[in-house]
């Protein structure tokens, strides 16, 4: 079989049924189409905001206005993006229940129809599971509550827990980080608001949900999670939105904060539909002896811009970045990682994987940065590009700059092929032409999935057989 | 229905040459042929028309699994329906162990949900590798990624004993291999070799016969089969050469 054939079958669509579903739209709250000062203020009072949250809202707006898309290096697709066309808020009242009985029926079978009560009740110490704008479902497991870890959205965070949230709430990435960290800041609604006191080691994952259900919509979510000296979380976030004909933007912003001798890992599961416009910002704060490690795979959306971040402010700090793209037929991933080092004897290590099927088209950028006056600092970089099909495109642009003596850096890139006679010998032995690719993607990325927790790389393998089945006509 | 891997006035070709020139031949069930024939001779086009590949395009004819045409069908369907084929170059398949693709490869085999036990599923693997001496670590390697020429066959031939296909054609198992792994892929064969399996094994050189005792020895020249006899023929042809059969056929 040659490329070009591979490449010509049919109907190179994606398979997002398992999300592909929506119900009618009853909501109380909805802040209309457009955004202005008046969108802001609709959403201050459906929110019952505090008066530093609404002035911060509308300080960020005018931020959000003001800056230019970075089309100059990122890719035109997002002209295509016209804000003025989104609802921004859309809920059904912004208090989360806390037990699924209370759940509007609708929303609750679209969370059992993703699993969600499920997982909980298998392995997750709390969930949050957010439906457009706000939570409609939040809980933490009694026994963590009882240690002291605040688990709650961000509305609650910065009402009830203010000295905590004020504190790191903005500092990780500021408002002016990019416009989307911008916009993000204007109209920020639900994500979650997680504090881990000093010594306590959350044994299972925190999980949230993020659920797009209506049209023309835009969700931002906001999650800042501050974890003490010595304590450990892991939080999980699962995505998905049904496949409508127009356009859906997904923009959060996420803060970690990790201190001294802390350990964050934070797992991204995006299985976002077509139609949707991904641009969020995310990055960690370690502090001495502290590790953050983000697991972030990306399946899905019509162009995703996301490239995790750590800042090792502290000594011996820890970074690290794993993940996974898959852009299918149309699809952008536009994804990388970005590794500050602004303290001595710091390390940091990004792998990235990325697959490239039909026409879409992955790249990947990354930013390390290790400054002159520090010393013993490493980085170990790695991208592996697989491609299916000669119409797929893979860049990578890795940006590394050491400077300064007895700093290490490390990089290796790779890009390997799918080849016609790789999936003839598999279909020899009775594998259909889906299951061959996906066999072969799940090889691709098999040692760094090894590395996932168990009930991840569970959840991933199934949404790559997905993928792949619905990638060949 | 005649229980026989058939094929009948075999035309086929890729990007518009015809290299297979109405072939005829015919493997009963339970039998060894051997196809001999030099470089060129399109026996490897064989091989591939037969399992599919899309590459060639077939113009005339048909092959017959047990009486049912597979023309027209997806490798994987022929694969399902009882066609082996042992690849001359087999490709690598990195980060897929042997373990997890004969598992998929047998799961591809049966319905939905019904997935076969791991328990069962590696009784039944070791069972094989233990009668083709193949040592256990081997299959928990990647699908013959950085496999020598030898290890690759001896692969081929363990998924050959666990898929249990109705006919299996060996293409040039013999090539690159030196005479242990030779000795090694041979008995292989030969503990396979059964009134339920139909084998047909594509070679150049008589050398593999020695190990493989074939039942009949067909001699190809040109896309088409020229001479066919007991297993003497292939000791005929090592002395008299090729040339010998290319003049008869002249003649």
């Amino acid at each position: 079989m040659s490329d070009t054939e591979l490449q010509e079958k049919p109907d190179l669509q994606i398979d997002q049924d398992q999300g592909n579903f929506s119900y009618p739209e009853d909501y109380a709250f909805d802040a209309g189409t457009g955004l202005t000062d008046k969108t802001i203020d609709y959403i201050c009072d459906a929110k019952e905001d505090p008066d530093w949250v609404r002035e911060f809202r509308k300080k960020a707006l005018k931020v959000f206005n003001e800056k230019p898309l970075p089309t100059h290096w990122a890719s035109k697709d997002l002209e295509n993006i016209h804000f003025n066309d989104f609802r921004y808020y859309l809920s059904k009242g912004a208090k989360p229940k806390r037990s699924w009985d209370e759940v509007p029926d609708d929303v609750k079978r679209t969370f059992e129809r993703l699993g969600i009560p499920e997982k909980e009740r298998a392995f997750l110490a709390g969930v949050e599971a957010q439906f457009d704008s706000e939570a409609a479902y939040s809980n933490i497991k009694k026994a963590v509550a009882e240690q002291g870890v605040i688990f709650v959205g961000s509305r609650e965070g910065l009402k009830d827990h203010p000295e905590i949230f004020k504190k790191w709430f903005g500092k990780v990435i500021p408002t002016a980080d990019n416009k989307f960290s911008a916009l993000n800041s204007a109209v920020f609604s639900g994500g979650s608001f997680i504090y881990v006191p000093k010594g306590v080691k959350v044994k299972h994952p925190l999980q949230a949900y993020f659920r797009i259900n209506a049209e023309n919509f835009g969700q931002f979510e906001r999650t800042l999670i501050i974890v003490d000296e010595g304590a450990e979380v892991t939080y999980m976030e699962g995505c998905t939105a049904p496949k409508f004909d127009s356009v859906t933007l997904h923009s959060a912003v996420v803060e970690l904060v990790a201190m001294k001798g802390a350990k964050i890992q934070y797992i991204t599961v995006q299985n976002w539909s077509p139609n949707v416009f991904n641009l969020v910002t995310k990055r960690g704060l370690a502090h001495e002896e502290s590790e953050i490690k983000w697991i972030d795979c990306n399946i899905g959306s019509r162009l995703t811009m996301k490239y995790p971040g750590v800042i090792l402010k502290g000594r011996k700090a820890r970074g690290e970045v794993l993940s996974i793209a898959l852009a299918n037929n149309g699809q952008h991933q536009d994804t990388g990682a970005k590794m500050i080092h602004a303290a001595d004897e710091t390390t940091s290590n990004i792998i990235s994987k990325s697959i490239s099927i039909g026409s879409g088209r992955a790249t990947y950028r990354g930013l390390v940065h290790i400054p002159r006056h520090l010393k013993g600092c490493k980085n170990n970089t790695e991208c592996d590009a697989l491609l299916i099909n000669t119409e797929s495109r893979t860049d990578t642009y890795p940006a590394i700059v050491t400077r300064g003596e007895g700093n290490s850096v490390q990089h290796e890139a790779s890009v390997s092929k799918v080849s016609a006679e790789q999936i003839f010998y598999m279909q020899q032995r009775g594998l259909s032409e889906g299951q061959a690719m996906s066999l072969s993607v799940n090889g691709f990325v098999n040692d760094l999935v090894r590395q996932f927790p168990m009930e991840y790389s569970v959840e991933l393998k199934r949404l790559i057989d997905l993928e792949m089945e619905g990638s060949v006509g | 229905m005649k229980c026989a891997l058939e094929i009948k006035g075999l035309k086929a070709g890729i990007g518009g040459t015809e290299i297979l020139h109405g072939l005829n031949l015919t493997i009963p069930k339970g039998e060894v042929h051997a196809i001999m024939g030099k470089n060129g001779s399109g026996k490897s086009t064989l091989a591939k028309v037969m399992a599919g590949h899309p590459d060639y395009e077939v113009t005339g004819g048909d092959v017959l699994l047990d009486g049912k045409t597979i023309l027209g069908l997806e490798p994987d369907v022929r694969a399902r329906e009882g066609l082996f084929l042992a690849f001359q170059y087999p490709s690598e398949i990195p980060g897929v162990t042997i373990a997890n693709f004969m598992r998929a490869a047998l799961n591809a085999r049966r319905p939905e949900g019904q997935e076969i036990d791991a328990v069962e599923y590696y009784n039944e693997l070791y069972k094989k590798m233990d009668l083709l001496k193949i040592d256990r670590a081997f299959t928990s390697r990647a699908v013959n990624d950085g496999f020598s020429g030898g290890e690759k066959k001896k692969n081929e031939i363990l998924q050959m004993a666990m898929l249990e296909p109705k006919y299996a054609v060996l293409d040039e198992t013999d090539s690159g291999l030196d005479i242990d792994a030779l000795k090694i892929v041979a008995h292989g064969v030969n503990s396979l070799r059964g009134p339920k399996l139909g084998i047909l094994v594509i070679t150049h050189y008589q050398r593999l016969l020695d190990y493989i005792v074939p039942d009949v020895v067909h001699v190809m020249v040109d896309g088409r089969i020229v001479k066919s006899g007991p297993k003497e023929l292939a000791l005929e042809m090592e002395k008299k050469g090729y040339d010998w059969v290319e003049n008869l056929v002249a003649a």
